[in-house]
């Protein structure tokens, strides 16, 4: 305002807020405008392409599908493109079951992973809530810490200790307890342990921030009203961590689904999941089309829980408040 | 509740050696790390006793009560309940319950669930928690809530849920930290009556803590003063008042003069003190004072007189000048200095509306006391 | 509440704290192993290192990955603020549900998508892929991460400020400059290095993004990973995971000492009274 009162020293009051707000507006629309055009170009629009292109057909040229919309045509030209559009990839998609299987067993392992996470994660939130206030920001660190490092190197030094000649067997045959070597390397297990690992903060961080914050006199209630304590925790703690528990779910299930790295270097060749899936129709078939109506599927797959979480999120929010 | 007055007067099992204490803490000390909260502390409380630990924070009062509901051990003594040693019970096996400081109703549960909460515990059949949750909730005047979860609640009514749900397991003792401590200070002044009733209705023995004086002169058949995790004084309030022990207990309760001095005559009851600057005043109830101890005289306010003129027939009268005046509507609280420099606070009922000697600032005044109005503290 | 902090609950913190460290520490000490097998110890010896060093396709890499984490974390930062400003100062304009979800999506979008849907965009407008379009689609997401951050400091930031900043005369942009960045600083510097570390870190992303002459270090460790586990591998992501985790240390300390040095400084003053 400085400036502006400078420039014209003898702007009445009511002129002073005029221009004011003119600037303000100015300032706020432009704050809204760019973080918006920016998302609708670089986020909304591909959603948009990846449509259409499911709908083209695989072509063997550059771009390889057709038709390519020829903007110098005009709408005429857009009205031919818009014609030789079909369902063809759709029902492609419906007729090999590789697919379909791919999607089934993507939410499974998904759905099972995300199970097991909450089981190692509970432990592991409830004892940080649980320890002397001094010590909490450490552990807190340091279960952000990994997810700091890098998720490749991560799901790659799990390769090292999985497989036939690695280091678990060699410390499972050293003790004794097995004699031939545990094949974990290249199987759904190898998978469900490496979706663990990498998603563990995501369900840890969620929970710990709802036990944190549960008053414990809740817990000393109850005991104190005849509730032994693995009773009360069922009857107390654990229904109101649940929105904790919902939160990381959907954060380890989501990104689950659609995972590429886990299945592509600890799930072999053998492991069925949508993500490698869409990933070699791209890259090893080169067929734009129908990677992109595995996309749209995947996307469809994932609404709901997408939906779940933003509703979840701003709940949270508004509680925060 | 026409009888409750007459019950409350004759009640006085601490005065009967014949007695059985209901709870006794014997030379318990609790430590946490290097800091003691309670120190090698001896206390007993009777059955059907309304008893009321007052304190400042961090004087052990909580830690003791916590004690007693067994989330705390401990570190060496022995608490006994109806002459059952309870250590090693834990919390959900002791036939106490706790009214929380902060409530800790359940949040995902109705106020009915809430006060059935302790009862299914028991395994109590259903239609019997149901009559029982009907009966609490009746008691507590919040029928028309039972089916609210605890945020849709009004502070009070909140107090009243965890009211509620502490007694309806019948316990042999309710414990209750700060009660009303969350409660604006009308709310509280209704509440410390309806649980005075409540507690005479049900026939129970209740602990309560707090560090608000006034509520625990109001309520308790009898209090603990503590302080640094020891016990100054137990006694009823009018004692904790009028003949306080020490000169922690008489500051820490109401107002209070204190007249440092040392004996220098003394006769059976009476004892003559010398202040610092030759001043001498003599008093009655003078206990263990020997001659040449160090004592405090200490005098509540509104037993000290103020009057412009020296009294005729008063046995000590001391002279200074008024310094500042509070007029407080129902009393005026003058603050008078001394010749020798110390400030006395004497209170004045305000009976008359009108006075015809009115005292002000810097007018030279008399304040003079009956040998009787106050206490001789030897420590 | 030592006392609750049972047996239990040290076992099972323990437990997953190996479990999360376990793989990490024994990927940093095989990349000191001579052998050249990767799981049996044959030796201390730093000679991947020094491989690793004269690996040319390695170190352009790196060189590539760093202008893109760099660039695409201070892009994404002003964005990402931005957003956040909006998310918590503006409840009500045309089409506010839409940015919100956009905001919000790429946080749970799997990569694959994103990679996908940008690829397709940069070939419908006809942009060459490479350093541009890796640049580009790490801003796109990790701007949102960085406005989550920014938000949940911005939603506990008390107006009042901005408010007695106003009343004492300073106009709305003032405001922000001199008031409400400094507080909210903090949050996005955090915001600043989560978007540097992811930038740094994504794989399917810039594999969808990137074209030729832009391959970024983790393209080049895959490609290299999916022949088979070496020490040279090992030692790079020692010396990755090495710089991460200081940075990460480091302004974890700094946060700790700030907040003890104004804890006693309260205490001081204090004492003061």
């Amino acid at each position: 305002m400085a400036n502006v009162s400078a420039s014209a020293p003898a702007a009445t009051p009511a002129e002073r807020t005029f221009l004011s707000r003119l600037i303000s507006g100015f300032t706020g629309r432009l704050l809204i405008l760019v973080p918006y055009a920016w998302l609708l170009f670089f986020f909304l629009i591909p959603f948009v392409i990846v449509f259409k292109i499911s709908l083209s057909q695989s072509a063997i040229s550059m771009p390889p599908y057709a038709p390519a919309i020829d903007f110098s045509e005009g709408i005429s030209g857009l009205w031919a493109a818009l014609r030789e559009l079909s369902l063809d990839n759709y029902l492609w998609l419906t007729e090999d079951p590789l697919y379909f299987n791919a999607y089934i067993s993507s939410v499974v392992i998904a759905g099972i992973s995300t199970l097991l996470t909450l089981l190692v994660g509970y432990p592991i939130a409830y004892g940080m809530a649980r320890a002397p206030a001094s010590l909490r920001p450490t552990l807190l660190m340091l279960v952000i810490l990994p997810f700091w490092t890098s998720f490749l190197i991560r799901v790659y030094a799990w390769i090292g200790i999985l497989k036939p000649e690695g280091l678990l067997n060699q410390f499972l045959m050293g003790i004794g307890v097995i004699s031939t070597p545990l094949v974990i390397m290249n199987t759904y297990t190898a998978i469900f342990i490496g979706i663990v690992y990498s998603y563990l903060p995501f369900m840890v961080l969620p929970l710990y921030s709802s036990l944190e914050k549960m008053d414990n006199s809740l817990i000393e209630a109850a005991q104190d009203l005849g509730c032994p304590p693995i009773s009360a925790f069922w009857k107390i703690t654990f229904p109101l961590s649940l929105p904790g528990v919902i939160a990381g779910c959907l954060l380890v299930f989501i990104p689950a689904v659609g995972e590429f790295v886990i299945p592509d270097l600890l799930g072999g060749s053998q492991t069925l999941m949508i993500g490698r899936t869409l990933w070699n129709e791209f890259f090893a078939n080169r067929d734009w089309p129908v990677a992109s109506a595995v996309a749209i599927i995947l996307l469809l797959v994932l609404v709901i829980p997408i939906v779940l979480f933003q509703h979840a999120q701003a709940r949270a929010q508004e509680q925060d408040r | 509740m026409k009888s409750l007055g007459s019950i409350r007067r004759d009640f006085a099992p601490w005065s009967d050696p014949q007695a059985k204490p209901y709870i006794r803490f014997e030379n318990v000390t609790k430590r946490f790390g290097d800091f003691t909260a309670v120190n090698n502390l001896s206390l007993s409380i009777f059955e059907r006793e309304f008893f009321a630990l007052l304190g400042a924070s961090g004087c052990g009062k909580s830690t003791l009560l916590r004690m007693l509901a067994g989330f705390e051990e401990p570190t060496s003594g022995k608490i006994l309940l109806d002459g059952q040693d309870l250590r090693g019970i834990p919390p959900y096996r002791r036939p106490v319950n706790m009214m929380f400081q902060s409530y800790a109703l359940f949040p995902h549960m109705s106020v009915e669930k809430n006060i059935a909460f302790g009862l299914k515990q028991e395994g109590m059949p259903k239609t019997d928690i149901d009559r029982r949750v009907a009966e609490m909730l009746k008691l507590v005047k919040l029928e028309r809530f039972a089916s609210r979860k605890p945020h849709q609640l009004s502070g009070g009514q909140r107090q009243r849920v965890a009211l509620a749900r502490s007694v309806a397991k019948r316990p042999k003792v309710l414990l209750l930290d700060e009660p009303l401590g969350a409660l604006d200070k009308k709310l509280r002044e209704e509440t410390q009556f309806e649980l005075m009733d409540l507690q005479q209705e049900l026939g129970l023995t209740f602990v309560v803590v707090t560090h608000d004086q006034e509520e625990a002169m109001t309520m308790a058949d009898r209090i603990a003063i503590m302080d640094k995790g020891e016990v100054m004084q137990v006694a009823t309030p009018a004692e904790i008042y009028e003949a306080p022990n020490s000169r922690f207990v008489a500051g820490f309760v109401g107002n209070v003069n204190l007249f440092e001095g040392s004996v220098a005559e003394r006769t059976e009851n009476t004892a003559r003190i010398t202040g610092g600057s030759g001043a001498q005043i003599l008093v009655e109830n003078a206990g263990e004072a020997a001659i040449g101890n160090d004592v405090a005289f200490a005098i509540r306010p509104e037993k000290i007189r103020i009057s412009s003129r020296k009294p005729q027939d008063a046995v000590n009268a001391l002279e200074g000048e008024v310094y500042d005046i509070a007029y407080l509507g129902d009393m005026t609280v003058y603050y008078v200095k001394l010749d020798d420099g110390q400030i006395v606070r004497a209170s004045m009922l305000n009976a008359a509306r009108i006075v015809d000697d009115p005292l002000t600032w810097s007018d030279r005044a008399w304040i003079s006391f009956r040998p009787d109005a106050g206490v001789v503290l030897t420590r | 509440m030592n006392a609750t902090w049972s047996r239990f609950n040290i076992v099972s913190i323990v437990l997953g704290f190996a479990f999360l460290y376990l793989p990490i520490v024994l990927l940093v000490v095989f990349s000191f192993n001579a052998s050249r097998l990767v799981t049996v110890w044959g030796g201390f010896s730093t000679q991947w290192y020094a491989a690793l060093f004269r690996n040319q396709g390695l170190m352009d890499a790196a060189w590539v990955t760093i202008r893109v984490a760099l660039v695409s974390a201070s892009a994404a930062t002003v964005l990402g603020t931005m957003a956040a400003l909006v998310l918590t100062r503006y409840t009500r304009f045309r089409g506010r549900v839409l940015f919100t979800g956009m905001v919000f999506a790429p946080l749970v979008m799997p990569e694959v998508i994103t990679g996908l849907s940008l690829l397709l965009l940069f070939v419908a407008v006809g942009l060459d892929r490479g350093f541009l379009t890796v640049t580009l689609a790490h801003i796109t997401f990790s701007m949102c991460f960085v406005a989550v951050v920014v938000q949940s400091r911005l939603i506990s930031f008390d107006r009042s400020l901005e408010e007695a900043a106003m009343d004492l005369g300073a106009p709305p942009v003032k405001t922000f400059f001199q008031i409400t960045l400094p507080v909210i600083a903090p949050a996005i510097i955090s915001g600043w290095m989560l978007a540097f570390t992811l930038s740094l870190d994504d794989l399917v992303i810039a594999s969808f993004a990137s074209g030729p002459g832009a391959t970024t270090l983790p393209m080049k460790i895959y490609s290299q990973v999916r022949l088979g586990v070496t020490p040279e591998i090992n030692a790079a992501c020692t010396i990755l995971i090495g710089i991460v985790s200081l940075g990460v240390i480091a302004a974890a300390i700094v946060n700790k000492r700030r907040e003890v040095q104004r804890r006693r400084d309260e205490q001081a003053a204090m004492r003061l009274d």
